[in-house]
């Protein structure tokens, strides 16, 4: 079984991912920033993570270059999933390393669809 | 005296005839539930309330059963569905091309619906071809719906659209962000040419093709009417040819014209001599 860490601030957002994920058969975790979702990802890490950009603490820009700099022995596929819908947005995080990139609102179709193109549905 | 009440199945029989006369399209028993929910915003459109009035009104006023037929035409579509048959078909067409010398590749997306798969071709042609564009390959794609062509050729999908089945590298690519949609460069749309064409029925595109992609059509037709149309499609291939279909379509049991491609996985190749040693008309 696959596992995706879901890192958004909103409750009702990572309650909506999980459901769909574990439909597709992911074990899901999930943390409520950057930094929480970092110090996941060095105590155990994902497959997948699914990432906002805007969150407190830290936020999704900040994690992908933290994560970077870790020296984790694999690195996970990171699929940014914001509001921050703007091509100016979008290049600077596949720039930073994204793999890939939803843009909210999103639906099983969708997710489904960036997590087969990532190779992990 | 009282006018008969329409029974729903009724309705059903009279809009099952239209799609078939006008499409050759059927509604099998799996897709008679779809009916109501495609007709409900035309039902509303129409300010009418019921199915059985929308039908009444399709039965006298044929720009109201082309409005009918639209609705009811099965538009769900994605980029790069199925996506290992656009490696394949890439690779052939390079193969092809090799062969072929200066000749422009000729490929015919049949059933295109709202333009993903011929886009989803003309962007692995573009990748594939990046060093002489010229070359390019021609792209037709053909569908039996307006509304749905009219779509196509605006290059223009809703964020949610854009999203299946495309990575985001090509998005950003080979789209513009228009507002909340997102719309096919030019350069993109400028190799392919949307032409609406009833595949029983309407004369097929002129010339022959290298590739035909078929896919996800004839499992709406009746039988009979599949036989036909591969005749129609072998008749527009090149001998040598190549055929793709979707992933639960076959060839066998509907036609002897083609057979399973040896070299490219799941593509038909059409019976007869390869295209280069068949002399020139």
């Amino acid at each position: 079984m696959k596992t995706c860490l879901v890192v958004d601030d909103s409750k009702v957002i990572r309650k909506v991912a999980r459901h769909i994920l574990e439909t597709l058969n992911f074990k899901v975790s999930e943390a409520g920033d950057g930094r929480e979702a970092l110090d996941s990802c060095l105590e155990s890490t994902p497959d997948v993570v699914l990432l906002d950009w805007n969150m407190p603490v830290m936020s999704g820009m900040d994690f992908l270059r933290a994560l970077r700099d870790t020296t984790l022995d694999r690195r996970p596929k990171v699929v940014f999933c914001t509001t921050e819908n703007g091509m100016a947005h979008i290049r600077a995080a596949i720039e930073a390393g994204a793999d890939e990139y939803v843009m909210k609102p999103f639906d099983r179709e969708t997710l489904e669809s960036k997590l087969q193109i990532v190779g992990m549905a | 005296m009282h006018q008969p009440i329409p029974q729903p199945s009724r309705s059903l029989a009279v809009l099952a005839a239209l799609l078939e006369t006008r499409t050759g399209q059927q509604i099998g028993t799996e897709r008679a539930w779809r009916v109501e929910t495609a007709l409900k915003p035309v039902i509303r459109d129409r300010g009418l309330e019921t199915l059985d009035q929308l039908v009444a009104e399709a039965a006298c006023q044929p720009e109201v059963a082309t409005i009918v037929v639209n609705a009811l035409l099965n538009h769900e579509s994605s980029f790069f569905r199925d996506a290992p048959v656009f490696d394949i078909v890439t690779e052939a067409a390079r193969d092809m091309q090799a062969q072929i010398g200066t000749r422009r590749l000729r490929v015919w997306s049949a059933g295109c619906s709202m333009g993903q798969e011929p886009l989803s071709l003309a962007m692995c042609f573009a990748e594939s071809y990046k060093d002489h564009l010229a070359d390019l390959p021609e792209i037709i794609a053909t569908d039996v719906s307006d509304s749905a062509l009219n779509r196509a050729r605006s290059g223009r999908f809703t964020q949610f659209e854009i999203q299946r089945g495309l990575s985001v590298r090509r998005m950003i690519e080979w789209f513009d962000s228009t507002g909340p949609d997102w719309t096919a460069k030019h350069a993109l749309l400028r190799n392919i040419q949307f032409r609406r064409m009833n595949l029983v029925a309407d004369p097929l595109p002129g010339g022959r093709f290298d590739i035909v992609m078929c896919r996800n059509v004839l499992l709406y037709l009746a039988p009979k009417v599949r036989r036909k149309v591969l005749d129609r499609i072998a008749g527009a291939i090149r001998p040598g040819g190549l055929l793709v279909l979707g992933a639960g379509e076959t060839v066998i049991g509907q036609s002897d014209r083609f057979r399973p491609s040896g070299k490219y996985r799941g593509l038909y190749t059409l019976d007869g001599e390869i295209a280069e040693s068949v002399p020139s008309a």
